[in-house]
């Protein structure tokens, strides 16, 4: 018996029970749109958070006091920080580089920010007048705080996008006071909204003078240094550089990663978040699968007097085999292609609020692991159909 | 219809050869504990071009000797051979092979495929046996023909009375040509006027050079043959040749199907 006849008969099969099918199929077709749409939102939500980072630049580096590449597999302790940096590692660092590259302290910390009879949490990010090059956010109005001013350590404040809407909504902030952990500040600038990112809500953060910053925090550490390179390609030099410049005091307890490295470890993080959700959506594709076998399992014993008109009539195990077989992929594969087209729509729609992107490997993925549960499902009970004596499968009522 | 030197207990066929033939079949089923014995060393040769009728009461084993005889069921002792062939211990698939080719089935519930056509279901066994669609519509067709249905191929089984069902399954029964055709109570599920007009399909066809074995537990059905083996508890009991044989043909006006020999 031909393939084609195979399938006309599977179809016919199919068609004779409409309702049965679709509801069969309706198991497939989420399962496989489900698939679809949550790698499309995975993979959407990381390619815009990467381009986000790359639109940073890919000059920047970004110096830790702690060994966060090493091997540092040492249980919890590894990331225990044993020395903070001071302004003087970051002096050493600008010394060296020289020209080539700006040189920023950061510190960033928690804050509790008050104006009027409002108050929110946020985070302190403080560099130095030359910060407005390596932070991101654009300036919607006012200024950035001046030379003088981180000299001087002057109680001005830029406010993040988040910070005002909370503590001045409707109204311009530029020119208030607000206090930051207690002490009175001058609103100098707010920023466009940029978008949540990884390191948290860079909107929810209030830009001030690392040297005011000191003084409120009461410390003399810093949290970082930031690194931008002149040109993108001196940044392994400069990494090179940064790290025989801290060497001395920080040994291996250092930690100088690029963009790239940061944009890797990521993607990957992300990558793996799509993958465990696609592992998720396959679980409703797998009880689809049950679905289809279930069905086969019921027409299988609804037909079994047809099974033995057939035999009768000369079909050979393999006949019928086939002829159950390709009526299970063809619900699965019918049931795949429906989920498809549904999942990819429903990106199309969903693109509205989330970042989304049908890859051709999800469809891919998606259509061959449906057929493939077809034929894994299909197969028990096209073999239970096959084995069948055809006397008795005759004398079934 | 002189001499054919058909004498009881023997099958010795003078002008023909053997076509069908059971050697010491014996069958027994397992039925929790109990062994039933449906057969008991059954012999019986089938001369080519003949019409048997294979009659005894129910539970007598004649529904079994026909299925075993024609290849759905497989004797626990004993052999078949078709055309001089050994077939008892073929594959399953083999045996599905020799069923499509050589033998045809009529069954007293017709056994046709629900929602499908007349045709279609004629079509079934060309299909196993792999012939094209066109060649295959032409020889479904012309076999519907043959049993008088050539203006009901695109009807459904359901919109067929049940003479007009026996004879698609008659139709399907011998479009692969074969050169046996077993019915098992044919005429069982009929009204007694459609009762005649399929025997008179299956005589016109044995007339034709189909060997055609029949089983029935009714005498007048029976009649219709040219030689009757008596099967009871499972063993043959007697086998006589048929002295006034019945033709349909003549009984009825409305059947149409030409005249025996």
């Amino acid at each position: 018996m031909s393939a084609i006849e195979s399938f006309r008969i599977a179809l016919r099969a199919l068609a004779a029970n409409k309702g049965r099918s679709a509801l069969t199929m309706l198991g497939v077709i989420i399962g496989v749109a489900a698939v679809i749409l949550l790698v499309a939102i995975g993979t959407g939500v990381r390619d815009e958070i990467v381009g986000q980072i790359e639109g940073l630049g890919s000059n920047l580096l970004f110096a830790f006091p702690a060994d966060f590449e090493g091997g540092g597999g040492g249980g919890g302790g590894g990331l225990a920080i044993r020395r903070q940096f001071e302004l003087e590692d970051s002096d050493r660092v600008a010394r060296r580089l020289g020209k080539s590259a700006v040189v920023v302290p950061v510190i960033q910390a928690p804050a509790v920010l008050k104006a009027g009879s409002r108050t929110m949490r946020s985070t302190i990010a403080a560099g130095t007048d030359r910060g407005v090059e390596v932070f991101t956010a654009d300036l919607a109005d006012g200024r950035f705080y001046s030379r003088g001013e981180y000299v001087g350590g002057a109680r001005v404040v830029g406010i993040g996008a988040t910070v005002r809407d909370e503590l001045f909504p409707n109204t311009d902030p530029i020119g208030k006071t607000m206090s930051i952990n207690g002490q009175r500040f001058l609103v100098i600038s707010h920023f466009e909204a940029q978008g949540g990112a990884l390191s948290g809500d860079q909107d929810n953060q209030v830009y001030l003078p690392l040297s005011t910053a000191q003084r409120i925090l009461n410390t003399r550490n810093i949290s970082m240094i930031v690194i931008k390179a002149e040109n993108a390609e001196d940044v392994e030099l400069i990494r090179a550089q940064v790290r025989a410049a801290l060497r001395p005091r920080f040994g291996s307890d250092l930690s100088v990663f690029t963009q790239e490295q940061t944009l890797g470890i990521l993607s990957q993080l992300l990558g793996t978040l799509t993958v465990m959700l696609a592992g998720i959506a396959g679980i409703s594709l797998l009880v689809g699968g049950i679905g289809i076998m279930n069905i086969m399992l019921v027409s299988v014993s609804e037909r079994t007097r047809e099974i033995g008109i057939r035999k009768a009539v000369g079909a050979r195990t393999y006949d019928i085999m086939s002829q159950f077989v390709i009526e299970a992929v063809m619900l699965s594969v019918i049931g795949g292609m429906l989920g498809a087209g549904l999942g990819t729509g429903g990106a199309m729609v969903l693109r509205e609020w989330v970042p989304t992107q049908v890859t051709g490997w999800a469809l891919a993925l998606a259509f061959f692991f449906s057929a493939g549960v077809g034929v894994f499902f299909g197969v028990y009970p096209a073999w239970k159909a096959s084995t069948l004596d055809p006397i008795e499968a005759l004398r079934y009522e | 219809m002189t001499g054919d030197g058909l004498e009881p207990g023997l099958g010795a066929c003078d002008d023909g050869r053997v076509i069908l033939e059971a050697r010491g079949v014996t069958k027994v089923y397992r039925m929790e504990d109990v062994e039933v014995h449906a057969l008991c060393g059954v012999d019986l040769q089938i001369c080519e071009g003949r019409m048997l009728a294979v009659m005894g009461p129910s539970g007598s084993g004649k529904s079994t000797l026909m299925h075993i005889v024609g290849l759905l069921d497989r004797p626990t002792e004993g052999s078949v051979m078709v055309e001089g062939e050994e077939v008892s211990h073929m594959s399953a698939n083999r045996l599905a092979a020799v069923r499509n080719r050589r033998i045809g089935f009529v069954f007293q519930s017709f056994n046709l495929l629900p929602r499908t056509s007349a045709l279609a279901n004629v079509e079934l066994p060309l299909v196993y046996a792999g012939v094209s669609g066109s060649e295959r519509r032409r020889r479904a067709t012309a076999a519907l023909e043959r049993v008088g249905l050539g203006d009901r191929l695109s009807h459904h089984p359901s919109q067929l009375s049940g003479g007009q069902q026996q004879r698609v399954a008659i139709a399907r029964a011998l479009v692969t040509g074969p050169a046996i055709l077993l019915a098992d109570e044919p005429t069982g599920n009929l009204d007694s006027r459609s009762g005649v007009e399929v025997m008179g399909v299956l005589q016109e066809l044995n007339s034709q050079g189909v060997t055609t074995i029949i089983v029935t537990h009714d005498a007048k059905v029976a009649a219709h043959a040219e030689r009757v083996v008596h099967v009871s508890d499972g063993r043959v009991v007697e086998d006589e040749r048929v002295e006034r044989r019945v033709i349909a043909a003549s009984t009825t006006l409305g059947a149409g199907t030409g005249t025996v020999r």
